[in-house]
């Protein structure tokens, strides 16, 4: 008789559990641009290659970020990531035959990218992933598809203007980070957290006096908060965005380059910064100038 | 191996950290912690009950959620211990962020040191404190000249545990605003993704070398208080 009335308790929530899970299904109107898949793609690669393969199989993994507004963000009820990096991964995506629904988004953070490459996790981390020779040591990295630099991002009424004005301050960012690193190196007090959302809340809370990172995630955040954050300073770093793949999967470089080539002359590259970063009011720049792939 | 040798002073300054955060939660812990032992011990009903509670909410809610509600959650509610940076002590002042985070370890690890005191007092034979009473000490000093010191022998394997375990949760503070050994480990590890094995290897040589430090005290400290 008890179990009965469990059993049937049990059903009650789980029956409540998936019909509030349906009344979300149909919220998702700001989940960004569709892009087309190319037909038949899989007869534009070798055998052999990891696109090929890809194209094959219909589905891709790609690491992206699930904090940063307008570069890469997931709320805890969307059912797939917005923002520009999941824009650029659907237009690779879209150049193997695959499409934006068929695209498996995966959470990565700043320390696990590299791993996830290496393991195989992801077949392409695309996750304000900036490009550095250290880690083309280890994975591969093509690009960069855009170009941004560390500012500061405080509170509306702060006295703080610009990278002259941190020594002494606390400033915080993702730990680890290279902003975190940057702005030791200019004085400030370091404050790493684990999440920029995190950073964030500290600054409204006046926790920290400013937090640091590329000025795209920071525009973001700003754009969300208007009347209580701004960003400031000229930007005092170049990052190169790039788009990770595995260091042994060299072909995938040439693809990648290929692809971004034709989102910048097509106008699809200029399309996603414009429903992205460009919300909030912000042109697109000019198109970066593409690396070469090593030979 | 040379991103860390070549940054040598960025290492040892962050274990400095981490041993600075050890230091002060381990005391202070070992403070709270006898003073919650003695109350669950004592003979005040009340407080008997207060401290068990204190222990079961301290002991079973993961460090990790204590450290999101004092240095997350707190400031938002306006407690956010700036006052903490006006007291100087030399030209030295404490940071919020250095003092939210003990204040997480030592709540935390004090319910542990709790537990480990009164398993000490349950290892002195009840007539022990009987005869104490018997020859007119009051409570406190039954404690203090009767139980305590036999107590203090059986405590020192499961205190120097908690101690142990307290080294290895300061880490959790690398995501709090501290650049203690865990976050710098993390920083090394942004710039040469080259070289993440040698950095974890000579990060992890730097914990066991203090846990091998505070064990072999405990060590000591075992054979000079045995019972011949």
């Amino acid at each position: 008789m008890r179990l009965t009335r469990f059993k049937a308790a049990t059903a009650a929530v789980l029956l409540t559990a998936s019909l509030a899970a349906c009344g979300d299904a149909g919220d998702d109107s700001d989940s960004g641009r569709e892009v087309e898949a190319d037909e038949n793609a899989a007869e534009n690669f070798e055998d052999g290659t990891r696109m090929k393969e890809l194209a094959d199989a219909g589905k891709i993994t790609i690491g992206v970020k699930f904090d940063q507004p307008g570069i890469g963000f997931k709320g805890a009820a969307d059912d797939t990531p917005r923002g520009l990096d999941p824009e650029m991964g659907k237009i690779l995506a879209a150049s193997l035959g695959i499409d934006s629904g068929d695209i498996v988004w995966k959470e990565t953070i700043s320390d696990n990218r590299e791993p996830f490459l290496q393991e195989g996790e992801v077949d392409l981390v695309i996750a304000s992933y900036s490009i550095t020779d250290e880690r083309r040591q280890v994975v591969g990295q093509a690009g960069p598809y855009y170009v941004t630099g560390q500012q500061l991002l405080v509170g509306a009424d702060s006295d703080i203007a610009g990278i002259e004005d941190i020594k002494g301050q606390e400033v915080c960012s993702v730990t680890g980070s290279t902003s975190l690193e940057n702005v030791k190196a200019e004085g400030a007090k370091p404050r790493g957290f684990d999440t920029y959302s995190e950073c964030v809340d500290q600054v409204l809370d006046g926790t920290v006096d400013a937090m640091t990172t590329d000025g795209a995630i920071l525009l973001g955040y700003a754009a969300e908060n208007p009347d209580e954050l701004k960003v400031v300073g000229e930007p005092f770093s170049e990052e190169r965005y790039g788009i990770g793949y595995a260091k042994d999967r060299p072909e995938m470089c040439g693809w990648i380059n290929e692809t971004l080539t034709k989102a910048f002359d097509e106008g699809d590259w200029e399309e996603a910064f414009d429903v992205t970063l460009g919300e909030s009011g912000v042109d697109a720049p000019e198109q970066p100038t593409l690396d070469e792939c090593a030979a | 191996m040379e991103a860390v040798f070549s940054n040598f002073d960025e290492y040892l300054k962050a274990f400095g950290l981490t041993l600075g955060l050890f230091v002060v939660s381990g005391l202070a812990s070992l403070v709270f912690g006898l003073f919650l032992a003695s109350l669950r011990v004592g003979p005040v009903g009340i407080m008997r009950k207060a401290a068990a509670v204190y222990v079961t909410v301290f002991r079973n809610t993961p460090l990790l959620m204590i450290f999101i509600f004092m240095a997350v959650a707190m400031p938002k509610l306006g407690y956010n211990f700036k006052f903490i940076e006006d007291f100087e002590i030399a030209g030295y002042s404490v940071s919020a962020f250095f003092f939210r985070s003990c204040l997480a370890l030592t709540l935390y690890t004090s319910a542990f040191v709790a537990e480990a005191f009164r398993s000490g007092v349950n290892a002195v034979p009840v007539g022990q404190a009987e005869a104490g009473r018997a020859i007119g000490l009051t409570f406190t000093q039954s404690m203090r000249y009767v139980v305590l010191p036999q107590a203090l022998r059986a405590v020192v394997p499961p205190l120097t545990s908690v101690q142990v375990a307290l080294i290895k949760n300061t880490s959790v503070a690398a995501a709090f605003g501290m650049a203690e050994a865990v976050a710098t480990m993390r920083a090394f590890n942004n710039d040469n993704a080259d070289q993440r094995i040698q950095i974890f290897l000579l990060f992890a040589i730097g914990y066991i070398l203090i846990v091998e430090v505070v064990s072999l005290a405990s060590y000591a400290l075992e054979r000079r208080w045995k019972v011949a």
